[in-house]
C-alpha cells in the first residue's frame, strides 16, 4: 500500500466512515452483480434523487444526535412547511413570500423544540413527539384536508436539473450535497462544532469548559428547522404536491440513516457524511432489491436488521472504551 | 495522545465493516434463487399499503392471474396510507427493472403524476386500480369501483331501512382529503338525499380506515350523542370498530351501521346482524383486468380505455323496495379476503 493510500485509510477510519463507506460500496457491488438494470446511469441518477428529501431531514437529526438529542417532529415540520408554502402559492400567488415564511416556520419551530428542551430540563424524546403530535394536527388544520398541488417554477426547482448522456443531476441533489458540505466543515473546523459534540460527549463538562450549552443546543434545533424546511422545499421538487399525509415514517426514516452512518445516539460521535453515506445505504437497498425483484418486505426486514447492528456495534465500542 | 488510543478506533470501524458485509451475504444469495426468469414479461404493482386486506387480495389475484399468462408480478406498496413518496420511488424502481406496464392504486390521486408520465414516456402502459388519478387521463386507464355509487348504495339503503325513524348520523370518513373518500361520502349524501352540514349529521371523525381508530373515535361520539341512529363508515374494518363501541354500550340493534368493501368477514358481519349492509367491491376484478391490459397492451399495443366501473353490488338481508341487492348467500360465494 502507497503511503498515500494508507494515509488516506488511515482518515477514514479515524472519521467513522469506514464502516458505513464499505457497506454501501459492498451492496452497491453486490446488487451490481446479480442484477443487470441497477448500475445504469439512469437508475444511479435516481437513486441520489431518491436520497434528497430523507438525506435533509437526516441531516439536521444528525446534529441533533450529536448532542444526544433526538428529534421525532422532524418529517412533520417538513409537511406543515410543504403545506404553507403550497397553500400561499395556491391562494395568493405569493410563491417567494410563502417560501420565506415556510423556511421562517420551519425554524422557529425548531427553535421551540431546543428552547422547551433547554429551559425545561425535559427529555428531547419528550418534547419533539409533542411537537410531531401538535405540529401534524396543525397541518391538517390548516390543509382543511385538502392537497394542494403546486406548478410554480421557483417552488419545483430541485427537481429540476442537468442531463450529462443518460445521466441527470438534480438541482436538489446539488442542494443536499452543498449542504452536507457545509455541516461537515462547521463540524469539524468551527468552534460551534466542537461544542456541539462536546455537549453530546457530556454536557456537565462542556459547561464546565464554558460552552454555553442551552444557547449552543436552541441553535442546534434551529439549524435542524432550516434544514426541515429546505427538505420541504426539495420535496416539493420531487412530488409538486402538499399532502398532510405524507412523510409519517420520515422521522424513523431520518433516525435509521443517521444511525447506519455510524452516529451514536448516546451523543458526541458520528459525522455528516456518515449519515450521508446511511441515507444512500438505505436508498440502494431499497432500489437494488426491488431490482433483485425481492418483496418489498424483506427490505423492510434487511434494513431493520442493519439498524441493530449498527447500534450494537456502536454499543460494544463505548463499553470497549476506558 | 497515546499509541491505545490510536488503536481502538481501527479495531472498531473494521469490525463494523465486516459486520456489515457479512449481513449483506444473504441477500446475496437469496437474489440468484429468486432468478430473473428471462422473457416473461414483467408487471409492476403499486398498493397503498402491504397491509389493508384489500389490496393483498389485489396483490394475490393479479399474481395468479400473471402467472397463468406466463408473466410475473413484482408487487411494491407504499409504508402508509398517503405515502406519496414511496410510491413514485416504487414506480422509478419498477420503470429501472424494465416492467412492460404497471398497475398502481394512488394513495393521492395527483401527486404520483410526474412518476407516472416519466414512466409512460418510455412507452411503459400504467393503468389505476381502485382509485383514479385526477386527472383521469393521466394514465391509460382506469379499473375501479364507482365509489360514489358505492357510497350512494350504502346512503339509499340506510334511509330505507331507517323507515321513517329519526336520522341521527354519524360518518366515519376515511383518510382525509383522499379521491376514495370524498366519493363515498359525496355519493353517501346524495343516497341519504342531505347536504353536506344538514343538521342530521350529530357527529364525524376521520378514522382512517383503520379498526382502532374508528372505534375510539365511535365510543367518544356515543358520549356525546348517545341517540345516534345511523352510523355512515368507509370502509369494512371502520364499521367493525363502530360495532365493538356500540356493542360495548348495549345498543347494538338499535344503531344501523352501512358500509362498503365485501369481504368476507364485513359478510359475515352482515349476516350475523352486526352491520345492516354492505356495498362489495370486486378487487380480483381489478386486478385481472389491468393485468390483461397490460398482457394485451404488449402483444397488440391497444390500450384500454378510459374507466372501467368493476361494479358495486349492495349486499343485505334486509333488501328494500326500490333497490336492487343481493343477499349475504351471494355474499359469501364472491367475498373476497
Amino acid at each position: 500500500m502507497t503511503f498515500a493510500a494508507r494515509g488516506a485509510v488511515g482518515h477514514l477510519r479515524a472519521r467513522g466512515w469506514m464502516g458505513p463507506l464499505a457497506a454501501l460500496l459492498a451492496s452497491i457491488v453486490l446488487f451490481s452483480l446479480v442484477t443487470d438494470t441497477f448500475f445504469t446511469a439512469d437508475n444511479l441518477s435516481l437513486l441520489l434523487e431518491q436520497s434528497v428529501v430523507i438525506g435533509l431531514l437526516a441531516l439536521g437529526q444528525t446534529i441533533i444526535v450529536l448532542t444526544a438529542g433526538i428529534d421525532l417532529a422532524n418529517g412533520a415540520i417538513a409537511v406543515l412547511g410543504t403545506l404553507v408554502v403550497a397553500k400561499h402559492a395556491a391562494s395568493a400567488g405569493q410563491a417567494a413570500a410563502g417560501l420565506v415564511c415556510a423556511l421562517s416556520i420551519c425554524t422557529a419551530l425548531g427553535m421551540a423544540s431546543g428552547g422547551l428542551i433547554t429551559r425545561l430540563r425535559l427529555p428531547p424524546f419528550i418534547v419533539t413527539l409533542g411537537m410531531l403530535t401538535v405540529v401534524s394536527a396543525a397541518g391538517r388544520l390548516y390543509s382543511q384536508s385538502r392537497n394542494y398541488p403546486v406548478s410554480v417554477d421557483l417552488l419545483t426547482v430541485f427537481g429540476r436539473g442537468l442531463n450529462i448522456g443518460h445521466a441527470s443531476l438534480s438541482y436538489g441533489v446539488v442542494l443536499m450535497l452543498v449542504l452536507y458540505a457545509a455541516i461537515e466543515y462547521v463540524l469539524a473546523q468551527t468552534a460551534w462544532g466542537r461544542h456541539v459534540r462536546a455537549i453530546g460527549g457530556n454536557s456537565e463538562a462542556a459547561r464546565r469548559m464554558g460552552v454555553s450549552v442551552d444557547r449552543t443546543v436552541v441553535s442546534v434545533y434551529a439549524v435542524g428547522g432550516l434544514l426541515y424546511g429546505l427538505a420541504a422545499w426539495a420535496s416539493l421538487g420531487r412530488i409538486p404536491n402538499a399532502d398532510a399525509n405524507a412523510y409519517q415514517t420520515a422521522n424513523l426514516e431520518s433516525i435509521t440513516a443517521a444511525v447506519l452512518g455510524g452516529t451514536s445516539l448516546f451523543g458526541g460521535r458520528g459525522s455528516a457524511v456518515g449519515t450521508l453515506l446511511g441515507t444512500l445505504i438505505v436508498v440502494v437497498l431499497r432500489s437494488g432489491l426491488t431490482q433483485a425483484g425481492i418483496d418489498a418486505l424483506y427490505q423492510e426486514v434487511a434494513t431493520g436488521i442493519l439498524v441493530v447492528l449498527a447500534v450494537a456495534l456502536d454499543a460494544v465500542a463505548r463499553r470497549g472504551r476506558p | 495522545m497515546d499509541p491505545a488510543r490510536h488503536e481502538r478506533p481501527r479495531t472498531k470501524t473494521s469490525r463494523r465493516a465486516v459486520a456489515l458485509l457479512i449481513a449483506a451475504l444473504p441477500l446475496a444469495c437469496s437474489c440468484k434463487s429468486s432468478g430473473r426468469a428471462d422473457g416473461l414479461p414483467l408487471i409492476g404493482l403499486v398498493t397503498k399499503t402491504e397491509t389493508n386486506p384489500f389490496f393483498v387480495k389485489l396483490r394475490e389475484a393479479a399474481t395468479v392471474r400473471a402467472a397463468q399468462q406466463g408473466a410475473e408480478v413484482i408487487a411494491l406498496a407504499g409504508k402508509f396510507d398517503g405515502d406519496s413518496e414511496g410510491q413514485v420511488t416504487a414506480i422509478e424502481s419498477l420503470v429501472s427493472k424494465g416492467v412492460r406496464g404497471i398497475l398502481v392504486t394512488p394513495s393521492n390521486s395527483s401527486a404520483i403524476l410526474g412518476a407516472v408520465k416519466r414512466a409512460r414516456d418510455k412507452g411503459i402502459l400504467v393503468t389505476a386500480l381502485d382509485t383514479a388519478t385526477e386527472p383521469a387521463d393521466a394514465v391509460d386507464g382506469t379499473f375501479a369501483t364507482d365509489n360514489r355509487e358505492a357510497g350512494r348504495l350504502q346512503g339509499a339503503w340506510l334511509r330505507a331501512a331507517l323507515a321513517g325513524k329519526v336520522a341521527k348520523i354519524v360518518m366515519l370518513n376515511g383518510t382525509p382529503g383522499s379521491a376514495v373518500d370524498t366519493a363515498r361520502r359525496d355519493g353517501f349524501l346524495q343516497g341519504f338525499g342531505i347536504e353536506d352540514g344538514d343538521a342530521a349529521i350529530v357527529g364525524r371523525a376521520d378514522a382512517y380506515g383503520d379498526q382502532t381508530k374508528a372505534q375510539a373515535a365511535m365510543e367518544n361520539l356515543l358520549q356525546a350523542h348517545p341517540d345516534a341512529t345511523v352510523v355512515y363508515t368507509i370502509n369494512e374494518p371502520t364499521a367493525r370498530g363502530a360495532y365493538a363501541a356500540i356493542s360495548a354500550r348495549g345498543k347494538q340493534g338499535q344503531i344501523l351501521i352501512g358500509s362498503i368493501d365485501g369481504s368476507c368477514g364485513g359478510v359475515a358481519d352482515v349476516k350475523e346482524g352486526r352491520l345492516g349492509a354492505t356495498v362489495m367491491q370486486f378487487p380480483k376484478r381489478m386486478a385481472e383486468d389491468g393485468i390483461d391490459a397490460v398482457l394485451q397492451y404488449t402483444k397488440t399495443g391497444k390500450r384500454p380505455a378510459g374507466f372501467v366501473d368493476t361494479g358495486a353490488v349492495l349486499i343485505t338481508d334486509r333488501p328494500q323496495p326500490g333497490l336492487a341487492s343481493e343477499k349475504t348467500a351471494f355474499g359469501l360465494a364472491s367475498c373476497w379476503g
